[in-house]
């Protein structure tokens, strides 16, 4: 009968709409959000270029160690307007050498989310190992954890991170890092993520804190459930929505503060170049040829906009209360 | 009665409370004392153990070597490691001497070692960059805050309006932008480009205020701008959740005007998470605003703090990064007491 058929599609229906997982639910709120996908794209797009770098500049048919003198004119500045843009060049050249800025971008993006992406790896890591296992142990693990958190915080990073550039660098050389910039990679990963993983520690402490009174973790550990099964079934799954958060907002931090390093001066060597030590050189060109102070710029402030509209995007698309929000 | 006098019976309920306080305020204290020993100890260790010479750094580079030993034993690196650290920290509370007989020359309490690059204890020279700093934090400070609850109230108030969708867009470019980038763009526009403003040339206010406002307004504003993007989302979120309680509920019911129950009941509510942050945030710039600094060259606390890194001038990398240190350490500390007094709970722990 049509009529039970129609019962059955309907039931049918209300079962499809019940048995969305949390997850399916989020994705669904993301993908109305029509700003965070816009922007989720555009970070596919940079990492897309920074995976493939050495097609897409064959492809352009640019290089980024390739010295133009042409492109130069007699005091070593880019020989035509808006910093010699043209279409051999189509951002220009780098003032002295006559470097494509294109290219060099492009290379840089690869530097620039290395260093994000790994310092944003180990920062997450860390943090929330220590944050699940002090939150979850309490007592004195939990004090020791605790009190390394607030005499890290105590120190000025910043300060620090620069102070101990040459002397680590050295060391880390000494080890076995191959010389250069090889090794300043390696130091400004391992200090940022020295400093970093604090802050992700502090939150999973907390969320972990709160998470062990509720009633569905109290009947695992009553069933006798051990610590592994706690923390990865029963913790970690709950707590995964503010670690996906942490991370797309913490990396376009780690780009932009890598950037802040290169122009203090603890950046890399060239001719490598990450953006950030682009902007720290195109500084001392800021008269003579603005057009570059301002590229490597604006890139810089598209990705870090762009990872930090996704990262909202998913805190929305993550918060079950976002919905009843819109309503009220 | 086998009670001995002067020992109450029973206390009050409200006397156990202020005992439980007074002990969680020295416990704080001590703690923070802790730390800060701790943070003294680490960081002297840590430049202590750096493969530069500290005596060899006392003179150039044609230095005769007699010199440098006889440096070294001037300003104490010739003891162990331990001694050295226990001179700094006696140094510290009862100042230090340093050498004998004619060619001493003392820094007095609270001594923080001797520069011998810039010829100068180190606490006087943070002595003497400090107020930079200080104004320039105070400055950025007040202008964040305004800026930031102030436009926060607004999106909230307007909330999905066109002026909260606006302020999301430029908070989202706010909080993205690096400071030494803005700082630099700022400086650049104002003063080359557009030449509204004559390249900046810090005046301490005593001397020439009109130097000192034309120093600080650019930093000022690039710092309360960025700064305030932050804010301004907390306020949001704060105010949103503030208009659901119950005590304003409350007031809308007793017929309050919009505009009392906005400021006497939802702002009060809303600001006390954004006064921790704020205390927070405060305190590490009062440590050096080393980008903001370094960007708009004023000889603040941060500019001495790099120029020692470059000059390797270890006395006063240590001393800048421990006041630094104190600063943080402090305002971590303020901020949970007042936590404390005003949620009992935290009190517990």
């Amino acid at each position: 009968m049509s009529t039970t058929e129609a019962t059955v599609g309907e039931l049918h229906e209300y079962a499809l709409i019940e048995s969305k997982s949390p997850g399916r639910l989020a994705w669904e709120r993301f993908r109305r959000d029509r700003v965070a996908v816009v922007a989720s794209f555009v970070v596919l797009f940079f990492v897309g270029i920074a995976l493939f770098a050495p097609l897409v500049c064959k492809a352009l048919g640019i290089n980024p160690l390739t010295l133009d003198r042409k492109a130069l004119n007699d005091f070593g500045l880019p020989n035509g307007p808006f910093g010699a843009m043209s279409r051999k060049h189509l951002l220009g050249v780098e003032p002295g050498t006559g470097r494509d800025i294109l290219a060099r971008l492009i290379y840089g993006a690869r530097i620039s989310l290395f260093v994000g992406f790994v310092s944003t790896l180990l920062t997450t890591v860390i943090g929330v190992v220590l944050g699940i296992v002090a939150g979850y142990r309490r007592g004195k693990i939990d004090a020791v954890i605790s009190r390394f958190t607030d005499l890290t915080l105590a120190f000025p990073s910043l300060l620090l991170i620069i102070a101990l550039t040459r002397p680590f660098t050295q060391r880390l050389e000494s080890l076995g890092v191959p010389e250069g910039n090889p090794a300043r990679l390696t130091y400004i990963i391992l200090v940022l993520s020295l400093f970093g993983w604090v802050y992700v520690a502090r939150i999973v402490r907390g969320q972990t804190l709160a998470l062990r009174e509720r009633e569905f973790v109290e009947a695992a550990r009553a069933s006798g459930a051990g610590h592994w099964h706690m923390v990865f079934k029963e913790l970690l799954p709950n707590i995964w929505a503010p670690i996906i958060v942490i991370v797309s907002l913490s990396l376009p931090g780690y780009v932009a503060v890598e950037s802040t390093l290169s122009f203090l001066g603890v950046g890399l060597l060239p001719p490598d170049a990450s953006w950030g030590v682009m902007l720290g050189d195109s500084v001392k060109y800021y008269r003579a040829d603005p057009t570059y102070l301002f590229v490597p710029g604006v890139a810089l402030i598209v990705l870090v906009l762009a990872f930090n509209v996704m990262g909202d995007g998913i805190r929305d698309a993550l918060d079950p209360k976002s919905d009843r929000q819109q309503l009220g | 009665m086998s009670a001995k006098v002067g020992t109450p019976l029973f206390y009050s309920p409200l006397s156990y409370l202020r005992i439980a306080l007074i002990t969680f305020i020295a416990r704080r204290l001590l703690f923070a004392l802790v730390l800060l020993a701790a943070v003294s100890l680490f960081t002297y260790l840590l430049f202590a153990l750096l493969p530069t010479d500290p005596a060899a750094l006392t003179c150039g580079k044609n230095c005769k070597p007699e010199l440098i030993e006889a440096n070294r034993v001037r300003l104490g690196y010739d003891k162990p490691i331990h001694e050295q650290y226990f001179q700094f920290v006696k140094g510290i509370f009862t100042g230090r001497t340093y050498g004998t007989g004619d060619i001493a020359f003392t820094c007095p309490a609270p001594s923080l070692g001797y520069s011998f690059n810039q010829h100068e204890c180190v606490s006087s020279l943070i002595g003497k960059t400090f107020p930079v700093t200080a104004f320039l934090s105070l400055g950025a400070f007040i202008l964040w805050m305004l800026l930031g609850v102030g436009t926060g109230t607004l999106a909230a108030l307007h909330r999905g309006k066109w002026q909260d969708r606006l302020t999301s867009v430029i908070t989202s470019i706010g909080v993205s932008l690096p400071t030494f980038y803005v700082g630099l763009l700022v400086l650049f526009s104002v003063v080359i480009w557009l030449q509204w403003l004559p390249f900046p040339h810090y005046a301490s206010p005593s001397e020439n205020l009109h130097d000192f406002l034309t120093a600080m307004i650019l930093p000022w504003i690039t710092l309360a701008v960025l700064s305030a993007a932050s804010y301004t989302r907390i306020t949001r979120n704060g105010v949103l959740e503030a208009m659901n309680e119950d005590f304003v509920r409350f007031g809308v019911a007793k017929g309050l005007k919009n505009r009392t129950v906005i400021r006497k009941y939802v702002l009060r509510a809303a600001l006390i998470p954004i006064v921790t942050i704020a205390g927070l945030d405060f305190a590490a710039l009062l440590g050096g605003a080393i980008v903001t600094e370094s960007v708009f060259s004023l000889p603040g606390m941060g500019r001495l703090a790099i120029r020692s890194v470059t000059d390797s001038d270890l006395p006063v990398l240590v001393g800048t990064t421990l006041v630094a240190a104190v600063f943080i350490v402090m305002a971590n500390t303020i901020v949970d007491i007042i936590y404390g007094i005003l949620d009992p709970r935290v009190r517990l722990k």
